[in-house]
């Protein structure tokens, strides 16, 4: 049975990207398992893999319709159409999230980038925190990478609860997907709440400056906004994780920025790659860059006088401290990073 | 001595429900219903006085008869029930202008309670995910029930402040929805094939009709001075709610959406005007923390389950009109 076994994971694993005839190899009797050409089909696949992200996604979907977890996949999907199920005040829809927008995201996270999460012992299991990271990669790809890696590396499985700016709620469909996602704008009243229920907050605080930087600016960190974040984490007295994401910079350079039709599709920005737009929707997909993220470790913030929330030089300094904190844990990270597509 | 307690909007079905149970409490003595036009059934325990709130004769009748509490519930929130646009405008402004002003000369009134709407927050993506009730609309709306609700409320905390001794009490709820409650959002759900904005999914708060009746009961008997948000707990997506219907739905952008829903809705109270058509995009929730420690009150049904209330509504046909 021993050989047998080895196929049919990684075929579950890598290789159902192509059609379904490699299906039916999955249930076999032993001595079909064993058969030699069958056994180096999963070999070929995974080179597949590096090429194609898509398929691979295709495949956790797939993955989830052969082996449900907790329900039948029907009965999910009934359940999902007569709408029986919860969501929360911010309208996150945990369910949503966890069958289908993780699992979408998760290929990514592990074939495609090839993420490498350190310091998850940083994170709270329990309580509420704030992780505050470096924004980049001209979509907030990072941000998603770094939900994925909560969700699934650490030992709570906690969810990332995101604060976004306005742009995204007012877009269809990304307004939609970021709420059922668990995210909500970026304002103090919500981050708040979210904190005092003991959630994980994440805010980018370089927001649009960062994301959409030029790539001859890669891993310098843009200005910190007006140190919100900070102001709401001293009123909640939650620990701020200082988090440097290594890799995003290199998924989309841009090496340009058409202002132009930016200003008339009222975007922030609208990014020229080396492969957008000139290859199209090809040009969408990103490049392999190789990631890693490290959670920091905490800045306890609730040893400060109340009020401090209000004195603006307390909240300067601490914005400056969580700043320099994620830039020098940049630095290290790239060092530890052979190069950029390794 | 029992209470004596005016009502306004009796007519309809919500006012008409206060009265009477009102009426029905020991603590009140008496109660008096106004409205423009004769309610359909004579309403238990109610003495009815038809006359119009824009027209200074309420003075009168408050005077007379020793009013001590005032329930304004004749704010109405779409023109059908109005019939046209200006005159729902006037009964709802001036209307209440008039009936402050009459308050404002009755020295036996006590105590204002309003019934307002959550729709004075407006609705757009810079809204916080919670209201509370001391927050600014980041979107003022700009028409309608909405703005007209804002100038109310307006006018009432013009009251409250040159009548200090009134406890005045504000009362902001969420969308009404029940077995028998007719109103926009109920017609919206009961349309054969329900429009949505493409591309979004706005979140959703119910009260059940007898909890908000319960709620402005409470403010009755207990006047609490303040504005509070009344809704039940929770919240429902726009796709979930249109879900729990079973009815068909059609995805329309932005642009189109109301010129849509219209042709969809031609009949009934179902309401595309500018303001609802925000709702109906970005939604709204109420953090309702001081409707619990304040005012004292707790919704019995969730959002929720208004919701699935009134879905199980016997027959359409035999609701009386909000």
């Amino acid at each position: 049975m021993e050989p047998g076994k080895g196929p049919s994971k990684a075929a579950r694993m890598v290789g159902n990207t192509g059609p379904r005839p490699t299906r039916p190899v999955r249930p076999t009797t032993p001595e079909a398992a064993a058969d030699a050409p069958e056994a180096t089909v999963p070999v070929k696949r995974r080179k597949r893999v590096l090429v194609e992200p898509e398929p691979s996604a295709a495949a956790e979907l797939a993955e989830l319709v052969e082996n449900p977890t907790e329900e039948g996949w029907l009965d999910f999907a009934r359940r999902r159409l007569s709408g029986d199920y919860g969501v929360d005040d911010f309208g996150f829809d945990p369910e949503l999230t966890d069958r289908v927008f993780l699992a979408m995201a998760r290929p990514l996270y592990r074939s495609w980038f090839r993420v490498e999460t350190t310091g998850l012992e940083n994170v709270p299991s329990e309580s509420g925190a704030l992780v505050v990271a470096n924004h980049s990669g001209t979509i907030a790809l990072d941000s998603i990478m770094a939900q994925v890696a909560l969700h699934d590396e650490h030992p709570a499985h906690r969810h990332l609860r995101m604060l976004g700016a306005n742009l995204v709620f007012q877009t269809p469909f990304v307004g939609e997907i970021a709420r059922k996602a668990g995210h909500t704008l970026a304002c103090h009243p919500d981050a708040e709440r979210l904190l005092s229920a003991g959630e994980l907050v994440g805010v980018w605080p370089e927001g649009f400056k960062g994301i959409g930087k030029p790539f001859s600016q890669r891993y310098k960190l843009q200005r910190f906004g007006r140190g919100g974040f900070v102001s709401a984490a001293l009123r909640t007295g939650a620990p701020i994780i200082p988090t440097a994401i290594v890799g995003a910079e290199e998924i989309y350079p841009m090496v340009g920025n058409a202002s132009v039709v930016a200003r008339i599709l009222g975007l922030p920005y609208f990014p020229i790659t080396p492969t957008f737009p000139w290859l199209g929707p090809l040009g969408l997909v990103p490049l392999p860059s190789k990631w890693l993220i490290h959670f920091g470790e905490p800045i306890p913030t609730d040893h400060y006088p109340p009020g401090a929330a209000d004195d603006p030089m307390i909240v300067f300094n601490l914005t400056d401290q969580v700043r320099e904190q994620i830039q020098q844990s940049l630095y290290r990270l790239l060092v530890k990073r052979p190069s950029a597509f390794s | 001595m029992g209470r004596t307690v005016l009502v306004t909007g009796v007519s309809r079905y919500l006012g008409g429900r206060m009265a009477a149970l009102l009426a029905a409490d020991p603590g009140i003595s008496s109660v008096i219903g106004v409205d423009v036009v004769v309610p359909d059934s004579p309403i238990s325990g109610t003495e009815f006085v038809r006359a119009d709130i824009r027209n200074p004769v309420i003075a009168k009748v408050m005077g007379e008869a020793g009013v001590d509490t005032v329930v304004h519930m004749g704010v109405i929130a779409t023109p059908k029930q109005a019939g046209g646009r200006s005159t729902m405008k006037e009964i709802n402004v001036i209307g209440t202008m008039q009936l402050l002003a009459a308050c404002q000369r009755t020295s036996s009134v006590r105590s204002v309670v309003v019934k307002s709407t959550a729709a004075v927050y407006g609705s757009g993506p810079k809204d916080p995910a919670k209201f509370t009730e001391d927050m600014e609309p980041k979107h003022t709306p700009s028409s309608g029930w909405a703005k007209d609700s804002v100038e109310v409320e307006t006018y009432v905390r013009g009251f409250a402040r040159r009548r200090p001794d009134v406890t005045v009490t504000t009362l902001r709820f969420a969308s009404f929805i029940g077995p028998r409650v007719q109103t926009a959002t109920g017609a919206y759900f009961s349309l054969p094939v329900i429009p949505t904005v493409l591309g979004f999914d706005p979140r959703m708060q119910f009260i059940h009709e007898d909890d908000g009746l319960e709620a402005i009961r409470c403010a009755v008997l207990r006047p609490r001075r303040g504005t509070y948000n009344i809704a039940g707990d929770g919240v429902l997506l726009l796709s979930q709610a249109i879900r729990r219907t079973r009815r068909a739905t059609i995805a329309v952008p932005r642009l189109f959406f109301s010129t849509v829903g219209r042709s969809l809705g031609t009949t009934g109270l179902a309401d595309f005007s500018p303001e609802a058509v925000r709702h109906l995009t970005y939604g709204r929730g109420l953090d309702t923390t001081a409707m619990r420690q304040i005012l004292g009150f707790e919704p019995t049904w969730t959002s929720e389950e208004a919701f699935m209330q009134f879905l199980r509504r016997d027959d359409a046909r035999e609701v009386a009109v909000a």
